[in-house]
């Protein structure tokens, strides 16, 4: 059935009347035909997903006093984007912004954390040190995080604005509704090594996600890793 | 800071308590500069703290500079002040490319603690008595010595996908 | 993440055999709840600011003893120096301290102007002044902020957060960018204020005493914030010397000394403020140094602008300066300059410089050694987060935990200052 654009005034009426019982036949058809949207289950989580980030409260250096503390403040406020409720561990967090340079003392603190994060888990890197090493390429700087660990979103500047950022993370939203791991497990050949929490029901792989694993096992080793 | 002459004042009434531990002075950019002995450093800087009528007895800054390429190679400066008259003092100690060591000021000077262990972290100073001489802003099994003027720099050249298929 | 030997945990939901922590050790006696337990927080911890790692000894909750470990983001700018030439370095030793850029800028230009005997037009003295103390409260703000989060009062870190913008627009105004803005330059400041600055600096003057008010209102008679930092984390005034400590921390003991007011540099001789000070030492003394010191920075502020000469924002010394961008056209010489220290910069004779202003923190001093080539042969920062932080253990030695904390907020270490 066609949903045509009603005026608000026109809706408004037909919602006291649904409010009030008195709506029926033609119009309760297409009252309802107008607030439902079907989809996909996953596509329905992907959007929950999207809207409701938790990210890490980490900070590495200059940048962390813009990304992880100016956004979430009055002027900028990450509430708007559902993501202003920063976890202190990262086994509670989804989105880890690597917010300065890794230094070689503290890459493999860096990469311990991620791993702590739970599935499904993203990662930003923020700013020109973490992406590339920017102007530090010297002897104490990992030149660029993603040496270590997948990044999904690189966000230019030294230190990015916070406009950036949250331009950033709006597309970080965005993809994270069309693919939510981001396909780098195929691209780093890294299929199986998801973590889950521990002790719960899904603590031993699910048929399923055996399968599941399998199937993409054999598209990788055919295929390859995407962008090879 | 003692000008010019207070400089050399300052010189003689340090050789009569320990002479020769004095190697030179300079007296440079309004700033003066003892050069002293390493071996007798803290004899020195106790003369110099706690001698009535000097009183430098806060150490500002402790930190290494490498010579390279003269010899001896690096210079421990300690920057000494003296809160009441408001002077600053600077005493380097000149260390050779080989094994340089010198006694630690820890116990002079406990701010030197944490200054100590960063210069031997970076130069590979050792500083005898020092309580804890580990190093502190490298990993503990990083090798070598970074900031000396003979470590490269590290780093990574850049090279952008463009010129790389273009030329090469 | 507490000693995992003594507490096998991990092993308790996954195997329902394994022993409990009742099996191995029988039913907890009065002993076993005052063992020292050394204990890791850090570097990833929302207290620490920045990334801190502290092994701490617990005696239940007591600390027992305390040991900071540092280097997690140790960047090597010093060796990076050495490699730029001297007005490229400007970028990188902003990015140490990433609070109290404009000291870091002041202190190696303050150092290379001492070098080269290159003085500085009054007009830059006075920008560079206000820059500073814009700056100081900046970064006032930004401890504030976080520290008041740390005690709970997290209203304070939007109020502070807020005002914080507002100077990040005067400097993004002036120089085009929030942080890291590069303004000062050897000889002077990069570019003149714009249009417009004054007037809105002025405002921000004449708003941010009745903003601090705000904040004293909200903070000084709230009956946790007092419990939590009064009489706590006292030390005393010669051991706060001997380990080298300066600034609002030694101010708050009850000394005086600000390198404002003994050494002059800049218009600071010109200006007329107070130094505050604390009596006792504890936390709130630093606490209400710090507040204060806002205070007295925006009347800086205020003077730096009613007197704020005319002329030359940068010194006429073609050799060290690059020349005005309208003389490139006209003047063949201007171009040579102009290449000459773009590609290759300024060369510097040999000579050893420290120069030591007052930052956020403390005494922020900088080395710069010159070989006699176009790059420093040595940069090198006194840091005072870093000094400042061999007093924690003895702030937080006997204290509990949640005071450790405490105190190590009033530190307000840089963890980018301290690594460099
Ligand atoms: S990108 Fe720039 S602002 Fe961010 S951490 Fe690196 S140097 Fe600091």
């Amino acid at each position: 059935m066609e949903i045509e654009r009603r005026s608000l005034e026109s809706r408004q009426a037909s919602a006291r009347d649904m409010l009030r019982g008195d709506l029926e036949g033609e119009d309760l058809e297409r009252y309802v035909e107008e607030r439902v949207v079907t989809t996909t289950f996953e596509k329905m989580l992907n959007l929950a997903r999207a809207n409701s980030i938790f990210p890490l409260t980490f900070g590495l250096a200059c940048c962390a006093i813009e990304a992880p503390i100016s956004i979430v403040t009055a002027r900028y406020d990450l509430a708007r984007f559902g993501a202003e409720a920063l976890r202190a561990s990262p086994r509670q967090a989804d989105l880890i912004i690597l917010s300065g340079r890794v230094s070689i003392k503290m890459a493999p603190v860096v990469r311990r954390l991620y791993d702590q994060m739970l599935e499904p888990k993203w990662a930003i890197s923020m700013g020109a040190c973490s992406s590339s090493g920017g102007m530090f390429a010297n002897y104490a700087v990992v030149q660029g995080a993603d040496k270590f660990m997948p990044i999904d979103m690189h966000i230019p500047g030294c230190p990015p604005r916070p406009e950036a950022v949250m331009y950033g993370f709006n597309k970080l939203q965005r993809k994270i509704m069309g693919n939510p791991d981001q396909g780098w497990r195929r691209r780093y050949n890294a299929l199986g090594t998801e973590e889950w929490a521990r002790g719960g029901p899904a603590s031993k792989p699910s048929i399923e996600s055996t399968e599941a694993y399998e199937l993409a096992r054999e598209l990788a080793v055919t295929e390859g890793p995407a962008g090879a | 800071m003692p000008d010019g002459p207070g400089l050399e004042l300052l010189r003689g009434e340090i050789d009569v308590d320990a002479p020769g531990a004095v190697l030179a002075t300079s007296y440079d950019k309004e700033r003066a500069t003892l050069i002293v002995d390493p071996a007798r450093i803290v004899e020195i800087l106790t003369w110099l703290r706690d001698k009535p009528g000097q009183g430098y007895r806060f150490l500002s800054s402790l930190h290494v500079a490498d010579y390279l390429p003269a010899e001896p190679r690096f210079g421990v400066h300690y920057e000494l002040l003296n809160r009441e008259r408001v002077e600053r003092l600077r005493v380097k100690a000149m260390l050779p490319a080989e094994g340089p060591e010198i006694d630690s000021v820890t116990p002079l000077f406990p701010t030197a603690n944490f200054q100590e262990r960063e210069a031997f972290d970076f130069f590979g100073v050792v500083f005898h008595g020092h309580p804890e001489l580990t190093r502190i802003l490298l990993p503990e099994d990083y090798v070598g010595w970074p900031q000396r003027r003979d470590f490269p720099v590290g780093g990574e050249p850049v090279t952008f996908t463009y010129s790389e298929e273009r030329y090469g | 993440m507490a000693d995992q030997r003594a507490f096998p945990q991990g092993l308790v939901d996954e195997d329902p055999a394994a022993p409990t922590v009742a099996d191995l050790y029988g039913e907890l006696d009065a002993d076993r709840t005052t063992e020292v337990m050394t204990v890791n927080i850090g570097p990833h911890h929302p207290a620490t600011h920045g990334v801190l790692r502290l092994v701490v000894d617990l005696e239940g909750e007591v600390v027992r003893d305390l040991k900071p470990v540092i280097g997690y983001v140790h960047t090597g700018i010093e060796k990076s120096c050495e490699d730029k030439s001297y007005w490229k370095v400007i970028p990188f030793v902003e990015r140490m301290d990433y609070v109290s850029y404009f000291f870091q800028m002041e202190a190696y230009c303050g150092a290379v102007e001492r070098l080269i005997g290159l003085e500085i037009p009054p007009r830059a003295k006075y920008l560079r002044t206000i820059f500073l103390e814009l700056n100081r409260i900046h970064s006032h703000l930004v401890w504030l902020g976080t520290t008041a989060l740390d005690l709970g009062a997290i209203s304070m870190l939007w109020y502070c957060f807020r005002e914080r913008d507002r100077i990040l627009d005067l400097f993004e105004m002036a120089t085009g960018q929030r942080m890291h803005t590069r303004y000062f330059q050897v000889g002077g400041v990069i570019e003149d204020i714009p249009l417009g600055f004054e007037e809105k600096c002025r405002q921000f003057v004449h708003d941010m005493p009745i903003r601090v008010g705000q904040y004293e209102a909200l903070l000084d008679r709230n009956e946790v914030f007092l419990q939590r930092t009064k009489g706590v984390g006292i030390v005393s005034h010669e051991r706060l010397l001997d380990l080298g400590v300066t600034g609002p921390l030694l101010r708050a003991a009850g000394d005086p000394w600000d390198l404002r007011k003994a050494f002059d540099y800049l218009a600071y001789p010109e200006m007329d403020f107070k130094i505050p000070v604390g009596t006792v030492g504890d936390n709130y003394d630093r606490y209400r140094v710090r507040v204060a010191e806002m205070v007295e920075s925006t009347k800086i502020i205020g003077q730096a602008l009613e007197a704020l000469p005319g002329g030359p924002f940068i010194a006429d010394n073609r050799k060290y300066v690059l020349p005005p961008r309208s003389e490139l056209s006209t003047s063949m010489e201007s171009l040579i300059h102009h290449f000459k220290l773009v590609t290759e910069g300024f060369r510097v004779d040999p000579g050893e410089i420290y120069y030591a202003i007052e930052g956020p923190r403390g005494e922020l001093g900088c080395f710069v050694l010159a070989d006699g080539s176009a790059k420093p042969a040595r940069v090198h920062f006194r840091d005072p987060s870093f000094v400042n932080l061999q007093s924690f253990r003895d702030m937080a030695k006997d204290s509990y935990v949640a005071d450790m904390i405490c105190s190590l907020g009033m530190l307000d270490p840089i963890l980018g200052g301290v690594d460099r």
